[in-house]
């Protein structure tokens, strides 16, 4: 593969090197290179001195935490917004673009995360919008439509280009919103995020398009959260931090530690990815689920819930992790079993009533599930307490302004002030102030879908580390995550799904990658896989 | 393909039934009289409707409408009377119409205002404006006027296809044009799409929408000199609430007032079903002409109705699709 891309830049550029000769040479012209480039917007430096170059035919990845620069970084390139200093040039000559548009006919077409076509107009006029064929001023759809065929069919899609472009999944969209961008600009691609609602398969189908692009010597620029396709798509690396350079890299002379560090800025010390464990059973169990499921859901299973302990729940993509936390808070009802709070029964017919409980339950989806974009960061953290309280007896403004103040303090919130639209935080932060909203109830029991998905590694830790503390704290918490590495690192004891049934519980100094991992592919029934004799 | 043509289909179905309803009770509603008529009746509606389709597809609305008509009403009957020469009223009544949307649109824009803000003040100060001219209902008459509105082609059965039916026709085909073969037609339907993504896709987002308005309020001003020339009189609360029948139509035409689907063939039939039913009750005789608003409401309902449901239909076939994809 990258033998491939190397021959074919090789031919495309005309350069004499060998294979991979031109990546290792800082020598050769860039096809875009990016000195200085400074830019801020009242009350923050965004872009603080940064250099960046790209390569014809290399693929190269732009890395950072939120708040980086890299989104900054793009939008400057792009002519979206205006630079305060430095100097662009593409291909040797310096440029300037003023807006969008102009920076396609430069050459620097962009592919954003939520396909930004029009769903509402057929796949052609998306390619060609603003610049259809026309024959006396007036758009000819018959050859647009022709030109459209022709186009898709360089990568390998044969589609009816007439239909509206949202009858199309997502990505088959993509694709069409890269043919378009390449159609236009033709030299620079940029892909913000491209892969992050594709499974995998599709995913492969998009790296095969981009390795053809390149092949044809453009020069693409990849950001993505996902250090996985990094490596296995990228030449070259170019990490931002804090709106500066740390430093650009060779991805096949870079290790996954070294440029994790160089994102975090700070060594991840391997001590904090570990916590104590084996400590044996920590005080009596105040919860018990006992022949608890639902039927075409999920089967029966046992559950001890201990105060101060963690446990994790390890599967696949619809093992049923999920379903078992909603079934616990009492999104769906279970239909068999029993559940006992302090040895009295307990029904568990609502959120509410697992609310009353004191249960808490932050889902997977946060956009959608949990926070209210619109409103305050303070509110957001108030909703559940007030939602307790019920509506007649109000928190008062000072009281949920203490409260809102102590969370953002207590979990670090990065906010200017409590005050903050929510949505305006990044997805870190916006996650720790869905936690905050449900300690604000005391909970005794804390259940949390995907903590850690979608936010940036260094939000990632504290999450991370907010976990152990509020298990030492005394809460007893269910975390599901589809990251073997973090479950290891928080839980005491992990809980592992398959097709929708409990088969085994990992516990004490057994609890490894290789132990979780070998539980969740055991073939057969629910045997005792994994669980200590 | 056919879910995109389903609100027309549907809005042409209902016309033609209710027509052939109409014409079961009363035949004479068969003749090219009355179908001359009920285009004359409705031209400045028409018209009007045909910016608002605009304006509609591209996410917007224009609520200055009827207040932009009323006062091309009473500027022509104030200049004409003043001694200005009819033509030169309409050049100068459409370009001051025109910029009058131009100056809204770039409200819109720039100061990233609601369109329904921008247009009803928009709203007040024509109305405001007509007022300040003249508080009376004036007559217009000039030879010239006399002239124009006499303009006329006679069709076989004695029925006339008046000048200002003619303008309006011209118009919807006119506006076909734009909509579905020239760019700024392509631009109108993405930005309706999404505006944020026909923005990044390069389309002239600041110049498009000033032309949008510009384009709705200047088809007003069209739309007031055929109400001048249908009524021969100039008055200052003309055509209130025309703006709202506007929309009506435009919505029964199959538009969506989410923006961005929408046809104007689909307005010209909307235009049609309102004219229809005040002609039946002409014809009637004995009801009140308020059942016209409400059978419109009723209608209007029915094809809100119709398009949540297709928006569900189109929703559940996408996934069922993806379902297949994967």
């Amino acid at each position: 593969m990258t033998d491939d891309r190397s021959t074919a830049h090789a031919a495309t550029s005309g350069a004499p090197a060998g294979p991979g000769d031109h990546r290792s040479g800082a020598d050769d012209a860039p096809l875009l290179e990016i000195r200085g480039l400074s830019k801020s917007f009242p009350g923050v430096r965004a872009l603080d001195g940064v250099d960046f170059r790209l390569h014809a035919g290399e693929v190269h990845a732009l890395l950072g935490e939120n708040g980086a620069g890299k989104s900054t970084l793009i939008k400057v390139l792009t002519g979206v917004h205006a630079r305060d200093g430095g100097e662009i040039r593409l291909g040797g000559v310096p440029i300037d673009a003023a807006d969008t548009a102009d920076a396609q006919r430069l050459g620097i077409g962009t592919v954003y995360q939520e396909v930004n076509l029009l769903p509402n107009l057929s796949v052609a006029d998306n390619l060609y919008l603003g610049r259809e064929p026309t024959r006396f001023g007036l758009r000819s759809a018959r050859r647009t439509a022709a030109m459209a065929r022709e186009l898709l069919a360089g990568y390998g899609l044969s589609i009816d280009v007439t239909a509206n472009l949202g009858d199309y999944s997502v990505a088959v969209q993509q694709i069409v919103a890269i043919a378009r961008a390449v159609d236009l600009s033709g030299k620079v691609l940029v892909l913000d995020e491209p892969t992050a609602s594709l499974d995998a398969g599709e995913v492969q189908t998009l790296f095969g398009i981009v390795r053809r692009l390149t092949a044809r010597g453009i020069g693409v620029v990849f950001v993505t959260h996902f250090l996985d396709q990094v490596f296995a798509l990228c030449d070259r690396a170019t990490v931002l931090r804090n709106g500066r350079l740390v430093g650009e890299r060779r991805i096949a002379e870079l290790g996954r530690l070294e440029l994790v560090t160089m994102m975090l800025g700070r060594e991840l010390e391997a001590a904090q990815l570990h916590r104590r464990r084996g400590e044996g059973p920590k005080g009596e169990a105040f919860l018990a689920f006992e022949g608890f499921g639902r039927h075409a859901y999920v089967n029966p299973f046992d559950l001890e819930i201990r105060p101060s302990e963690v446990t994790g729940v390890a599967g696949l993509l619809g093992s049923g992790r999920t379903e078992t936390a909603k079934l616990l808070f009492g999104i769906k009802e279970a239909d068999a079993g029993s559940a006992t709070a302090d040895g009295a029964p307990l029904r568990l017919a609502s959120p509410r009533a697992a609310v009353a409980a004191g249960f808490a339950f932050c889902p997977e989806d946060r956009k959608t599930e949990g926070i209210v974009g619109d409103l305050s960061v303070r509110e957001n953290i108030m909703l559940a307490l007030q939602a307790r309280r019920g509506w007649l007896n109000p928190l008062s403004r000072g009281e949920s302004k203490a409260l809102a103040d102590r969370f953002i303090k207590a979990l670090d919130i990065r906010t200017p002030d409590a005050e903050k639209p929510i949505r305006l935080l990044s997805g870190g932060n916006q996650q720790k102030a869905l936690l905050a909203r449900w300690l604000a109830t005391e909970p005794r029991f804390l259940i949390l879908d995907e903590p850690t998905r979608g936010i940036d590694v260094g939000a990632h830790a504290e999450i991370i580390r907010l976990i152990e503390r509020l298990c030492d704290e005394g809460l007893a918490l269910l975390v599901i995550s589809s990251e073997i590495d973090e479950i290891v690192a928080y839980s005491d004891r992990v809980l592992v799904l398959r097709d929708r049934a409990h088969v085994g519980m990992i516990e004490g100094a057994d609890v490894t990658v290789d132990r979780i991992v070998g539980a969740i592919a055991a073939e057969g029934p629910a045997t005792a896989a994994g669980v200590p004799a | 393909m056919t879910a995109r043509n389903l609100p027309l289909i549907a809005t042409l179905v209902v016309f033609i039934v209710a027509y052939a309803l109409c014409a079961m009770q009363f035949p004479a509603m068969l003749s090219l009289r009355v179908v001359a008529n009920l285009l004359t009746d409705n031209a400045y509606l028409g018209v009007a409707a045909v910016g608002m389709t605009f304006v509609i597809i591209s996410g917007g609305i224009d609520l200055s409408v009827g207040s932009v008509i009323a006062f091309t009403g009473v500027f022509l009957a104030v200049v004409i009377r003043a001694g200005i020469d009819p033509i030169t009223a309409f050049v100068l009544v459409l370009i001051i119409t025109t910029l009058f949307g131009a100056v809204m649109g770039a409200m819109i824009h720039y100061l990233e205002t609601p369109p329904f803000i921008v247009t009803l003040a928009g709203m007040f100060f024509a109305r405001g404006a007509c007022f300040l001219l003249t508080t009376d209902s004036i007559p217009i008459d000039h030879p010239t006027w006399d002239f124009i509105t006499s303009l006329n082609y006679r069709l076989p059965g004695g029925g006339r296809l008046t000048l200002v039916a003619m303008i309006m026709l011209v118009v919807f085909l006119a506006g076909i044009l734009v909509a579905h073969f020239t760019r700024f037609g392509t631009y109108v339907y993405g930005m309706g799409g999404n505006r944020q993504s026909a923005e990044l896709m390069g389309v002239p987002v600041a110049r498009t929408t000033v032309a949008i308005y510009a384009l709705s309020s200047g088809l007003a001003g069209v739309a007031g000199i055929v109400f001048a020339l249908y009524t021969s009189a100039g008055y200052s609360l003309a055509a209130t609430g025309v703006e709202l029948d506007t929309i009506a139509a435009v919505v029964i035409g199959g538009t969506l007032l989410t923006g961005g689907v929408g046809t104007i063939a689909g307005t010209f039939v909307g235009v049609l079903i309102q004219g229809l039913i005040q002609t039946y009750i002409i014809f009637d005789g004995t009801l009140s002409s308020w059942w016209t608003k409400i059978v419109i409401g009723g209608l209007l309902f029915a094809f809100i109705l119709l398009q949540r449901g297709l928006v569900h239909v189109a929703a559940r076939r996408r996934a069922a699709a993806r379902m297949a994809a994967a």
